[in-house]
């Protein structure tokens, strides 16, 4: 089965997303993201999703779900890269991702990780 | 019913320069002066006169709504919808046919002078005729503003959503007039679509120019909002009268999670604190 590759940089996981979004294929994503952070020690996780067009309700709670995920388990998680009408989409479902910090793109989001606190 | 319409396309067919003269005559009675000099009445009504004519001798029916009778009503549509375009009114463009009445049944009396009775109905049948003409204009008429709205309302739309580069890294989006839902999607778009292409951290939404804030809005807002930070941008709401304040205060919407300020400048200079500039005021001033 496909499988989304989960990338190390020093302590931190790098997640790019750049294949249609099914159900299973997020399902998969959750379950090797959260044994990585463990096994890797990970204290950051980097979703970038920005070749993601198109969301529906379950995909949207995975990407939330994701992150929630991996703050549990202490790493900082940030989701970045997000196109104007995937977060439409999401407000519209009432997915407002409380809690999860986003960033503009993959440079911004880094610098985000890199900042201590 | 056949010979009916029969006798009075013999009568439009036989008297048409007369009744051109008598309906141009009647037209200029009632429009306003000016107006009947601006377009080409007697080209209309020359070209009207023998599509009638010629219509009303091909199809016995007398409904508009028939296929014998489409070159006559797309010759009204035509003009009806010129009419809108300079600036006529309704009564005015109805009244192009309705002049053509009273010469009609002139010339119709005058031909069935020996027979009143047949008369009458004759003058009945061509009255309702010309009173489903006269209603076929103003529909067109009515339709045709119906569109010029329509196309005004998308350029509104579209006009009334700038959004602006103040800064490296800052937007602002002056809000003006009400927020309904439709709006506010083209105000989400525009905004998150810029956030894209200037890569800015902080979006100031300015709401001076929104006269009311009712519930329905702030919601609206609050999504916007939602949606940039999703993007990974910060929105600060700006230009919040007192009225508006105490409107928000007690319609108990939650705005804790979003920074306000009352004026754009205020929320300018924290937007540049935040993008790591800063304005300095020279010595002197």
């Amino acid at each position: 089965m496909e499988r989304i590759p989960i990338l190390r940089m020093g302590r931190l996981l790098l997640v790019t997303i750049q294949v249609d979004m099914h159900d299973r294929l997020a399902m998969a994503l959750q379950e090797d993201l959260t044994n990585r952070i463990v096994k890797d020690r990970a204290n950051g996780v980097l979703i970038d999703i920005s070749a993601l067009d198109i969301v529906d309700s379950f995909i949207g709670r995975m990407i939330s779900d994701t992150a929630a995920m991996a703050k549990i388990l202490d790493a900082k998680t940030v989701l970045v890269g997000m196109q104007p009408a995937v977060a439409i989409t999401l407000v519209e479902l009432g997915l407002t991702l409380e809690g999860v910090s986003t960033a503009l793109n993959v440079e911004l989001g880094m610098k985000m990780l890199e900042q201590p606190g | 019913m056949s010979n009916k319409s029969t006798q009075l396309a013999a009568v439009i067919a036989e008297f048409q320069d007369q009744l051109l003269e008598g309906w141009l005559a009647g037209l200029e009675s009632r429009l306003h002066r000016d107006k009947s000099k601006t377009i080409d009445l007697r080209g209309q009504a020359a070209q009207f006169l023998p599509l009638l004519a010629e219509t009303l001798q091909q199809t016995t029916s007398t409904n508009i709504e028939d296929a014998g009778w489409v070159d006559v009503r797309q010759l009204l549509a035509e003009i009806s919808q010129a009419r809108v375009r300079q600036g006529f009114t309704p009564i005015e463009t109805a009244n192009f046919v309705f002049a053509l009445k009273e010469p009609i049944f002139e010339y119709l009396r005058k031909a069935l002078v020996d027979n009143p009775l047949q008369a009458s109905e004759e003058i009945a049948t061509a009255s309702t005729l010309f009173d489903n003409l006269g209603l076929y204009t103003i529909d067109v008429y009515q339709k045709a503003r119906e569109q010029i709205i329509l196309r005004q309302q998308q350029e509104l739309l579209e006009l009334s959503t700038p959004v602006v580069q103040l800064w490296q890294n800052v937007l602002a989006l002056p809000l003006i007039g009400t927020l309904d839902s439709s709006r506010t999607q083209v105000v989400m778009e525009s905004l998150l679509q810029k956030i894209v292409e200037t890569g800015a951290l902080i979006a100031i939404i300015d709401i001076t120019g929104v006269p009311t804030v009712d519930t329905l809005v702030a919601q609206h807002l609050l999504k916007t909002i939602a949606a940039a930070r999703l993007m990974g941008a910060d929105c600060i709401i700006s230009g919040i009268r007192p009225q508006i304040a105490q409107t928000i205060v007690h319609l108990g919407v939650n705005l804790e999670d979003v920074v306000t300020k009352a004026t754009l400048a205020d929320a300018f200079v924290v937007a540049l604190q935040r993008a790591g500039s800063s304005i300095q005021l020279t010595a002197g001033r």
